[in-house]
């Protein structure tokens, strides 16, 4: 499961190199202009991309680690 | 007295109290001061990250960039989440190579790396010269905060004054630990004030986002983008990596972090800090509102948009419980800098040239230097006029320089060794200092096309990395021919 890691390029993928892609206000997204709700949407799916990694990573099963 | 006036007042006092109550039953000395005995939780070490993140910057510079600039903005919310991801790796080595070594301080991990006394002066005087501004910002905004909230009874250069004075008295008394505390009054309290803006703001003149941002449109094509040229998006995701790499740099945060029990609470914010940087989302949406509700607002001013779209909207006692909020974020981040502040010079720059010196001279030392330290940044904030998001980027274009070097001295075998990272560091903070001082920008030279607007922070980065390699490499050329002479 240790390849999940790599999962954490993707925040910088979409925030880097989105905005070039997705720099418009129209169309609206949730009533948010659409640069401003693909940021929004990286930053909520870099939480959840980090939960993923966070869970299925080995070191915080590692006993230097107490809760 | 007005009731707005009373409120922050008792917001004062608190925070005061907290920060005072905080050092009960415990004996101050250097180790308790700065880094709370390395024994802080998860929570408590997020609500210190948290804490010295969202500062007077998020509450007013962030409303007033969205005010003033529109879609360049939106850099506030991007570069921390990057940064977040990457203190997933960074943090937790570093956390357990200070534990190890016994570190106070952020030149205490470089020099101790590099085994370089010569190199951890010079991070000193980096940090130094980057906190500098950082603090002079939250005397800004306290100023900003006390002197409207009192409706102009109090002035922004009273309120500095007053917010100085009270800061050093805490801070000196309780260290670390008060700053933690106040920090927990002050998330509660600026996530309530913030969200509730957010929300209710918008609905009230707008009916909701859409028709907030539908009218922005309508007047403004484009505001709520970026721009072509400028702050276009190679603006955007320069600014957002430099911001991003510089992030964990500021010698505040790398010392908050000594304050942990265990890395792992450091992988935990790694995927909770994210969500939480939302928050900006609502101050985004606040410094929108203002846009057409209070316009006209220029220069310096346009910090001040939360506040005159506040004062046109609520009744004072509202604009007491804002001010109050706004005074908390000042004085967390603020006692955190002095403390780092006054900690590098004491640690890293005296202490250094007087070997003699005990942990319990260098303690006393601190508590000297933290009415100085303020005393001279009161001097800035009072001259100076910038708004605080420039004053923001300039700090983060001093402490990314030290990235290079700080990433290679993870590495099993560092390449470099302490002539390189010296020279680097050199290279970069003086291409910075140049650009500030010159007003140098790369809109003036026209070949470059759409490079032109790549942030000079980069420049001098890239400025960096090449004098570091090309004097690691001399380092290597001159142990080889050693070698061969033998």
């Amino acid at each position: 499961m240790r390849n999940l890691r790599w999962l954490a390029a993707l925040p910088f993928l979409g925030i880097l190199v989105g905005p070039f892609f997705l720099n418009r206000v129209e169309p609206f997204v949730f009533g948010l202009p659409l640069l401003l709700a693909w940021l929004v949407f990286c930053v909520i799916g870099t939480s959840i991309l980090m939960g993923v990694i966070y869970l299925t990573d080995p070191q915080n099963r590692a006993p230097e680690d107490p809760r | 007295m007005s009731i707005a006036l009373v409120i922050v007042a008792a917001g004062f006092a608190l925070a005061i109290g907290l920060g005072l109550y905080a050092r009960v039953g415990r004996e101050m000395g250097l180790e308790q001061w700065t880094v709370g005995g390395r024994g802080f939780g998860t929570a408590l070490v997020f609500l210190l990250m948290a804490g010295e993140i969202y500062t007077t910057f998020t509450f007013l510079g962030g409303s007033g960039i969205a005010y003033g600039k529109g879609g360049p903005a939106y850099y506030i919310l991007c570069y921390l989440t990057l940064a977040y991801v990457t203190s997933y790796w960074l943090l937790p080595p570093v956390w357990r190579y200070a534990k190890q070594h016994n570190l106070y301080t952020q030149p205490d991990f470089f020099a101790r790396k590099y085994g370089s006394r010569a190199l951890g002066m010079l991070v000193a005087l980096v940090g130094i010269v980057a906190l500098v501004p950082y603090l002079v910002l939250q005397f800004k905004g306290l100023g900003i905060i006390v002197s409207t909230a009192s409706y102009g009874a109090i002035s922004s250069t009273t309120a500095v004054w007053i917010g100085a004075a009270a800061l050093t008295a805490y801070v000196v008394v309780s260290g670390v630990h008060g700053s933690a505390w106040t920090a927990v009054i002050k998330d509660t309290s600026i996530l309530f004030v913030v969200v509730f803006l957010g929300i209710y703001l918008p609905v009230h003149y707008y009916g909701g986002y859409e028709g907030l941002f539908t009218a922005i449109e309508a007047a403004k094509p484009g505001f709520l983008a970026l721009p072509d040229r400028g702050q276009s998006p190679t603006w955007f995701t320069t600014t957002v990596l430099l911001t991003a790499l510089g992030g964990y740099m500021w010698p505040h945060t790398f010392a908050s972090l000594y304050t942990a029990r265990e890395p792992g609470a450091f992988r935990r914010n790694a995927v909770i800090l994210p969500i939480y940087q939302l928050i900006n989302l609502f101050v985004f949406v606040i410094g929108f509102t203002a846009v057409m509700q209070v316009p006209g607002l220029t220069g310096p001013d346009v910090d001040l948009s939360l506040f005159k779209l506040s004062l046109a909207t609520f009744p004072p006692w509202v604009i007491g419980l804002i001010g109050a909020t706004g005074v908390l974020t000042a004085l967390v981040p603020g006692s955190m800098i002095l403390i780092a502040g006054v900690t590098l010079v004491a640690n890293n720059l005296v202490r250094p040239l007087r070997p003699g010196m005990d942990d319990a001279a260098t303690a006393r030392l601190c508590k000297i230097l933290v009415p100085v330290l303020a005393l001279v940044c009161v001097g800035f904030t009072l001259s100076g006029g910038d708004t605080i998001v420039q004053l923001l980027l300039m700090g983060y274009n001093f402490v990314t320089q030290l990235f290079p070097c700080f990433i290679t001295s993870l590495m099993r075998r560092n390449p470099l060794d302490r002539r390189a990272a010296i020279a680097g560091i050199v290279a970069g903070v003086a291409t910075v200092a140049a650009t500030v001082l010159s007003g140098f920008s790369l809109a003036k030279l026209p070949l470059l096309g759409p490079l032109q607007d790549v942030n000079v922070g980069i420049v001098a980065l890239v400025v960096n990395v090449v004098v570091t390699v090309a004097v690691a490499q001399m380092v290597r050329a001159g142990a080889t021919a050693a070698q061969a002479a033998e």
